[in-house]
């Protein structure tokens, strides 16, 4: 079982490493890259599900029988963009709010919020 | 164990190393430079786990766009350090434990890793994408085949996202056009250093036709339009770096960037559009030649291919050109 | 042509998108926009039509059949969703024309509708698809546009809303990867009708479960339940009236109905509701949804703010439907996403025309509005009435309905939550009411004197062009919204026969 299974939890690790990463840290840009290794591991997940014993990449060649199935390389290479995306997306919010606040944290930002509120 | 295992086993170590000194680390740059190697280690363990072509855009994307990315970030918020207020602490520990502690427990009825009688394996598609494609498509590379034909909406979907995110980012770092950005510029050039610029110029006519074989060698190779598109724009994007926007711009200036970007998105519509027009169903490629039906898919999958090219290489591109000129601003 | 219209529904707003970003001029923009959005309804009243009679429709993308390829189902579970969507467009289409010309500088206006087509484009894709993937690629689509769309807010806290929103929504969107990535280790398939059948095989399987709960949590998040709602206040009192128009009315709606199609269609009732407490756990959640969103709303001192609250509270209520997994439970489910998107669109577009007559949404600034501003105060009051759910109002028939399906499997203390809930409804409406009609109107502040010109406005930022009249284009739809909620409360038969179409399809009929 653990010779078998112990990739998943190694992975699973990994993702919680991530999403822990992601909300314990104020810092946007680290909260960004918390996201970012989250996302890799679960492209890992889904990869480790399509593989074969003793299989080769899913390239149609000449005298291989056995083949690793193509079907979650083609849903992760459609992940990937979409983590990238999301990360492109992230680091320009990110980079206004530092134009509008100032700071990258988020307690700074919100703080300053707080206060702009409080004289109002 | 064998080799193999033993070598997977070790970089998943060194990812867990790699992960834990992200978080732990209180430099950002240190946490994004990490950041890279992680994506490169994981680009490696996924050539181990047989998949190559998501390989090349791990590294491409991974290692390369989103470590620019942060890279810029940091550069335009003058960051340097994260600290972590105690309170997040606590609640943080407890989701990720719980979610770990969840997942572990739906392992235990997961089929092994590389087990070839798992559902995944024994499923009657699996033929259909290994098999049937063969004769249907006449494309090696099989992922190219299930990405560009039998799953083509979804890669229209990715295009969109792409599309999407070029769209936000552009939304959100456009400002009013000044000339005095033009001078400012020359802050960002790297020609003090010879051997930089020399290579660089002579390294990006090949990097450029890689992208393009990349592109074109993708049903027989590891490759296809995503890859070749973001090796397209880190081509351009090398070449801003070094000579910078002014340089650049004369040769690909934004308009044309943002123009490219929807007409990539039209390519791969209109390609689906065209089939509907034909008679047949959105983005079924045999009616492109009816007497021939793998002539037209491989007719439709190099066209989307393109369209997929063009949108993600100007959208590259398009969004490093804004982020730059937003730092050169100040 | 007709076959081909579940495959329209997408592409249409996607063609438009990338046309507007081709074109020119704010106005070409907002022109694609409208065409988008009117063809977007006529498109799904053609597709209402032809599943009226319980018929579904499958659409092989890519001429493949599934599961090798990915299918479009479209049955009268998800029709009623594209209905909804294609009003609400239409309704931001003329609204927009004025609103966004007030709100968002010239130069981002034409990017601006890109953005909203591509958020029409993923919001449909959502709906009409029948792959589970597909479902989450589309998800993105409609999020990263919505992230987009807030930051665009005119106050800078819009920004850390939209980064909030951002994070979370990211979280969630890989949840929902990771249960289909459970999903699909135990089954190999990703089309949704093939994991109906192949899911009870695997039955009682740990994966399985692992599979219900990411999912779940992660559209959970999608759909801001109690407790993971914290990015919705933000978020829709921040963006610009039109986003937040669209996202009150029908965004979270969609990941109600994506739930919905997963817990019914694909698992199927009793590996969700019988095996799991899943169930339980729904109507605990929505419950205490019910009671912190309206309770909390009861404090804010920004209208927007507490419309959002409110509808963390409406949302609460619609859950709670689903949770009963009972057909009259679903079918008071549907009816409140059409008559909450109803009422919610008409009291977020009258915030739109106070942001534009008063430069301001906060409550103080609305003292007096009942003689200033009558038609557009009674709109408001109208619509809060049915949020309370006084009849003859919508909101009524709703809750009513509600009410028999808990009473009908005996959920006393959810009904004593629900009845509480419209009490706290009464004081948070209550106090808008006192602010409208017995309190003095307010000095104008001078930072948002009337008649600013755009290039005052385009310097600073906070400020918003006050205008002195407002423009039939944003108050035709309140009125019409507002006219609607009262009409759908005396005539509830369209809206009660597609929710009941609805319910039949997902709790009684099981696996298409």
């Amino acid at each position: 079982m653990i010779a078998t299974h112990y990739t998943y939890w190694i992975i699973f690790a990994l993702m919680m490493i991530g999403l822990y990463a992601v909300m314990s840290h104020g810092n946007l840009v680290k909260k960004l890259i918390g996201l970012n290794i989250f996302q890799v591991a679960v492209f890992m997940f889904f990869i480790s599900l399509g593989r074969v014993d003793g299989g080769s990449p899913p390239i149609i060649t000449e005298g291989i029988e056995v083949y690793s199935h193509p079907l979650p390389h083609v849903l992760i290479l459609t992940a990937i963009v979409v983590g990238v995306a999301t990360t492109s997306v992230g680091v320009a919010i990110a980079i206004r709010i530092y134009e509008a606040y100032g700071t990258v944290e988020e307690d700074n930002a919100l703080a300053r919020d707080a206060a702009e509120e409080g004289t109002q | 164990m064998s080799t193999f295992d033993l070598a997977e086993a070790v970089l998943l170590g060194i990812l867990i190393v790699t992960a834990v000194a992200i978080t732990r680390a209180r430099s950002l740059f240190v946490a994004a430079m990490l950041g890279g190697l992680f994506s490169l280690v994981t680009a490696s363990l996924f050539v181990l786990l047989d998949a190559v072509d998501v390989a090349l855009t791990e590294a491409a994307v991974g290692a390369g766009i989103s470590t620019v990315l942060f890279i810029t970030a940091l550069a335009l918020t003058n960051s340097r350090e994260a600290t972590t207020p105690r309170r997040r602490v606590i609640p943080a520990g407890l989701v990720a434990v719980l979610a770990t502690a969840g997942l572990v427990y739906a392992s235990f009825d997961l089929p092994g890793v590389g087990d070839p009688d798992s559902p995944v394996q024994t499923h009657p598609i699996t033929d259909t994408y290994l098999r049937e494609s063969q004769e249907d498509l006449h494309v090696p590379n099989t992922v190219t085949g299930v990405l560009a034909s039998y799953r083509g909406y979804d890669t229209l979907g990715e295009v969109v996202v792409i599309f999407t995110a070029g769209i936000g980012v552009l939304l959100l770092m456009l400002g009013p056009r000044r000339p005095a950005d033009e001078v400012k510029d020359r802050a960002y050039l790297q020609t003090e250093y010879r051997v930089l610029r020399v290579v660089s110029k002579t390294l990006m006519p090949f990097i450029l036709l890689f992208a393009l074989y990349v592109l074109l060698h993708g049903e027989y190779s590891p490759g296809g339009g995503f890859q070749a598109g973001v090796i397209f724009g880190a081509g351009f994007i090398l070449y801003t770096l070094m000579f910078g926007l002014a340089a650049v711009q004369r040769v690909l200036p934004m308009r044309t960037l943002v123009v490219l970007v929807a007409v990539g998105v039209l390519i791969y519509a209109g390609v689906g559009v065209a089939t509907m027009a034909l008679g047949g169903g959105f983005l079924d490629y045999n009616e492109f030649n009816p007497g021939n039906p793998s002539g037209g898919q491989v007719a439709g999958i190099l066209l989307i291919e393109v369209g997929v090219g063009v949108t993600v290489a100007a959208v590259m591109v398009a969004m490093f050109y804004s982020l730059v000129r937003r730092g050169v601003r100040r | 042509m007709t076959s081909q219209l579940p495959a329209l529904q997408v592409v249409v707003p996607l063609v438009c998108a990338a046309g507007c970003v081709l074109l020119r001029s704010a106005f070409g923009a907002w022109l694609l926009f409208s065409v988008a959005a009117t063809a977007s309804l006529l498109t799904a009243v053609a597709l209402t039509v032809q599943v009226w009679d319980g018929d579904v429709i499958r659409y092989e993308m890519g001429g493949w059949p599934a599961p090798a390829g990915i299918e479009l189902v479209i049955d009268q579970a998800n029709v009623v969703v594209l209905l909804l969507l294609g009003v609400i467009a239409v309704i931001a289409a003329a609204y927009g024309r004025r609103s966004i010309e007030l709100e968002v500088p010239l130069r981002r206006i034409r990017m601006f509708y890109a953005a909203m087509c591509l958020l029409l484009t993923g919001l449909f894709g959502i709906t009409v698809t029948g792959d589970a993937f597909n479902l989450f690629v589309f998800l993105e689509i409609s999020s990263l546009s919505s992230y987009a769309l807030i930051a665009l807010g005119r106050r800078r806290r819009a920004l850390l809303a939209a980064f909030q929103y951002l994070v979370i929504g990211t979280v969630g969107g890989t949840f929902l990867l990771i249960g289909v990535g459970l999903a699909f280790a135990v089954t190999g398939t990703l089309n949704m009708a093939d994991l109906a059948d192949r899911l009870p095989a695997v039955a009682g399987n740990r994966a399985v479960t692992g599979a219900v709960v990411f999912i779940f949590v992660g559209l959970a998040i999608k759909m801001a339940v109690f407790p993971l709602h914290a990015w919705l206040p933000g978020a829709y009192s921040e963006a610009p009236s039109v986003v937040s128009i669209v996202l009150a009315a029908v965004g979270t709606k969609v990941a109600i109905y994506a739930f919905a199609r997963f817990a019914f269609t694909v698992f199927g009732i009793d590996v969700v509701f019988t095996d799991l407490p899943i169930g339980e756990a729904i109507l605990v959640v929505g419950s205490l949804a019910m009671l912190a969103g309206a309770g909390v709303a009861c404090f804010q001192q920004d209208f927007k703010r507490l419309l959002a609250w409110s509808s963390i509270g409406q949302v609460g209520m619609i859950v709670t439907g689903i949770g009963l997994a009972t057909a009259s439970g679903v079918s008071a489910a549907y009816l409140h996403i059409i008559n909450h998107a109803v009422i919610k669109g008409a009291l977020f577009a009258a915030a739109g025309i106070l942001l534009i007559r008063l430069g301001s949404t906060s409550l103080e600034s609305m003292a007096g509005l009942g003689r200033r501003m009558p038609l557009t105060f009674g709109a408001v009051v109208i619509a809060g009435l049915g949020l309370i759910g006084v009849p003859p109002t919508a909101g009524f028939a709703s809750k009513w309905a509600l009410a028999s399906a808990l009473v009908e499997d005996d959920r006393w203390l959810i009904l004593i939550v629900m009845l509480a809930s419209s009490l706290l409804a009464m004081v948070y409406v209550g106090r808008i009411v006192e602010v409208g009609w017995f309190r003095a109107p307010a000095d104008l502040d001078e930072r948002t004197a009337e008649n600013v010109d755009q290039a005052t406005a385009a310097a600073n930022p906070g400020v918003v062009r006050v205008r002195e009249q407002t423009s039939v284009l944003m108050a035709g739809p309140v009125a019409l919204l507002a006219v609607a909620s009262v009409y759908f409360g005396i005539d509830a038969s369209l809206p009660s026969s597609l929710a009941d179409g609805a319910a039949r399809i997902l709790t009684g009929g099981g696996a298409p």
